[in-house]
Parts: C-alpha cells; sequence; structure tokens
C-alpha cells in the first residue's frame, strides 16, 4: 500500500502548532469529527501511539469507511504525546480504518513504517514548510525514491 | 587466536492468531518484551528479518492473523526471551476476548 492510497491530501497539515496532544487530531480529523476525534483519543489512553523517533500513528475504526483513509500532519517543533521514547512528534500519520478490514490497516503501518526507516525522508518531512511539500515527499516516497 | 565464545541461542515459531494482526500495540508490547531480555532477539517473517527491539521495524512486518513467525534469540537469555515471545504472540498479545473492539458487523 502507497501513501497515495490512502492519503487525503486535501487534510495535510504542514503547520500543527499545537502543543497539547488533543488539538492535533481535531485539527487533521474531518467529517464525523467528534466521535472519530473522541475513539481517536480513547485509543491514546490505551498507550500512545507516539512509537518514537518523532512519528505517532493515531487511529481509529470508523463503521461508516468502505476504505481505509489518513493523512499527515507536521509540527516543526514537536508535540508533547506520551510516546514510547519520551520525545516530541513532528510526524503524525493518522489512520481511519473501516471496522472489518485490519489487513488494510497493517499494510499502511507497513508503509509508514518502512518509509521512516530511512532518515533522509524522516528528515525531510520534519522540514517540511508546506502541505505541497509534504505532498511532494510522500510521492517520491511512494515512486520508493527513499528506500534502497 | 580467535577463542570466540560460544553463545547461547534459540529459535521459536509461533503463528499469529489476535484479529488485528501485529499492529501497534502488540508491536509495542512485543519489543517491551523482547527489550526485557540481554539477547538479541529477531522476528523472520517469510525470510525478512527484523530487530524485535525496534517498534518501526516491527511494523513494517505487516503481519496479519495466521501469519507463522519465526523467533530468533542469540545471549544468555536466549531461551527464555523465546519462550517469552512465543507466548506472548501465541496467546494473541491478549487482545480479542478482552474486549478490545465492539465487534459490530
Amino acid at each position: 500500500m502507497k501513501f497515495c492510497d490512502f492519503v487525503c491530501k486535501e487534510a495535510i497539515q504542514a503547520d500543527l502548532t499545537s502543543v497539547s496532544k488533543e488539538t492535533p487530531a481535531g485539527q487533521i480529523a474531518d467529517g464525523d469529527r467528534d466521535s472519530i476525534i473522541g475513539a481517536i483519543m480513547k485509543r491514546e489512553e490505551l498507550g500512545s501511539t507516539g512509537i518514537g523517533r518523532g512519528v505517532a500513528v493515531p487511529h481509529t475504526k470508523h463503521k461508516r469507511l468502505d476504505r481505509l483513509v489518513g493523512t499527515v500532519g507536521v509540527s516543526s517543533e514537536g508535540i508533547d504525546f506520551d510516546s514510547l521514547d519520551g520525545e516530541k512528534v513532528q510526524l503524525l500519520f493518522l489512520l481511519i480504518s473501516p471496522e472489518d478490514r485490519p489487513g488494510d490497516h497493517l499494510r499502511a503501518l507497513e508503509n509508514i513504517s518502512r518509509q521512516l526507516r530511512d532518515d533522509t525522508f524522516c528528515r525531510f518531512l520534519k522540514q517540511a514548510k508546506s502541505a505541497e511539500d509534504i505532498q511532494q515527499l510522500l510521492a517520491e516516497a511512494d515512486n520508493n525514491q527513499f528506500v534502497s | 587466536m580467535t577463542a570466540e565464545k560460544s553463545e547461547r541461542s534459540a529459535t521459536g515459531e509461533v503463528t499469529v492468531i489476535n484479529e488485528q494482526g501485529l499492529h501497534a500495540r502488540p508491536a509495542h508490547a512485543l519489543m517491551m518484551c523482547a527489550s526485557g531480555f540481554q539477547s538479541n532477539v529477531e522476528i523472520v517473517k517469510d525470510g525478512e528479518c527484523v530487530d524485535g527491539k525496534s517498534i518501526l521495524s516491527l511494523l513494517t512486518l505487516a503481519a496479519a492473523r495466521g501469519t507463522r513467525l519465526v523467533i530468533r534469540a542469540r545471549g544468555d537469555d536466549a531461551e527464555e526471551a523465546v519462550a517469552a515471545l512465543t507466548d506472548l504472540i501465541a496467546r494473541g498479545f491478549g487482545e480479542d476476548g478482552g474486549g478490545a473492539s465492539d465487534g459490530t458487523k
């Protein structure tokens, strides 16, 4: 699965300004905002999705979706996210899945984690100044320009 | 003079049984469990081998329910590490039946 298969370009945020864990989801989720944000926050209570290296993958399921959707948010200053390694989060990959497709969620996580293992991609993404920059980087990642 | 110290190693094989597979939370549990041992831990899926102590690496496996995983450990507590990790995976990481989802289809 590639970024272009699930990332909603319109929802990409280059400058997440919040310093609290609750607001970024509010800035990037759209549609059934309250229920989705509530579910994402509930998931975070079970354990932070800040998986380390300045990355978080907040996620939830939603019964009205028929395919996995997601978006990307970047915070240059970093967000305190109770990450597993204690680092502030600069890259957020928000994922919302249909209820019955655990495989798609795994493949989206696979793509995100595979790309993020590349330090160059990670660094460029953290430095991205606009949604267009982010979109460009995701497209380059989709074209295997980072993974050797 | 290359008097190499013989190192203990162990291998185990286990199937992922929880419905959601190896997503973020189980990957974290696996990483935490592996990190509790001094041994090197590798998780292998279809020949692809990743560091069991790196959540980012574990997530690249996209190990869905039914996936066979090989656990390899090398170090003084290798057997204990493999036993603990295979047990954790075989128990479905404590998911399913633990009220992990509301189950509405």
